[in-house]
């Protein structure tokens, strides 16, 4: 299992766009450009967000998490993207409702099972209003990924600043 | 008690359902329960329709299975948690 990729590169400000699968467009292209993942990540994340909708209903600001399979991810990191506009993204575990969505977490997990301390704390972030916020008026993605790894912990990290 | 095989599951298999799992352990340990958790791909619910006794899940199912389904969004969101907690622990006594 690879260390946890995770920096300023992998963090988006302002993204605009119209549609979910914009975001997931912008977001996952930009993973591959990086080689973080394959050529086949950004179609397989979009059609996984179809199938399976993301979308979490999270105190103070709407939240998403698309992930997709194991074989479409080269190395495992988490992208934040913060949104200029609010873009709707269906509900987890609903088939009919949407939400809002204004800060997309896409997860590239390289191995099932193996990352629960990692998504347990991503969860908390997801609870916590405060670092939400705050990572939604940042406009310093240095401090937003100071935030993100003070939050998650990200112990194995020093490597990759 | 005869031991319970509880299905976790998402769309991939991997991320929430990870969470869930984690989440139910702990719960199982608290209360003495000794639960066989199996985390898979919601796909692949219909290979233990004959062994499950529960299926917990964070994607959208329409399929009527012999079990009791419960919704685990809350255990991401933390909205609800204690109510779904109390609705697994029902569904694992009974």
């Amino acid at each position: 299992m690879s260390e946890i990729y995770f920096n300023e590169s992998v963090i988006l400000l302002g993204v605009e766009a119209n549609s979910k699968e914009d975001v997931l467009e912008v977001m996952s292209r930009n993973l591959v450009e990086q080689k973080l993942v394959k050529e086949t990540f950004p179609p397989a994340i979009i059609a996984r967000e179809e199938e399976y909708a993301t979308g979490l209903p999270t105190a103070g600001v709407a939240v998403a998490i698309p992930h997709t399979d194991v074989e479409h991810v080269n190395r495992k990191t988490i992208s934040v993207g913060v949104l200029k506009n609010t873009v709707d993204f269906g509900v987890m575990g609903d088939d009919k409702e949407t939400i809002p969505v204004q800060i997309v977490f896409l997860l590239a997990m390289d191995e099932a099972h193996s990352q629960l301390s990692l998504l347990q704390q991503l969860m908390k972030v997801f609870q916590n209003e405060d670092v939400l916020l705050s990572i939604l008026n940042d406009q310093n993605k240095t401090s937003i990924r100071d935030l993100m790894e003070e939050k998650l912990d990200f112990g194995a990290l020093e490597g990759e600043k | 008690m005869a031991k319970k095989q509880v299905l976790v599951a998402c769309g991939a298999g991997i991320a929430t359902s990870t969470v869930v799992n984690g989440a139910i352990e702990e719960m199982a340990k608290e209360n003495n329960l000794s639960v066989d958790l199996v985390q898979i791909k919601i796909s692949e619910v219909g290979g233990y329709v004959d062994t499950a006794d529960l299926l917990v899940t964070t994607a959208m199912t329409q399929k009527d299975y012999p079990f009791p389904v419960i919704n685990a969004r809350s255990f991401l969101t933390g909205i609800g948690t204690e109510d779904t907690k109390k609705e697994i622990l029902t569904a694992l006594q009974k």
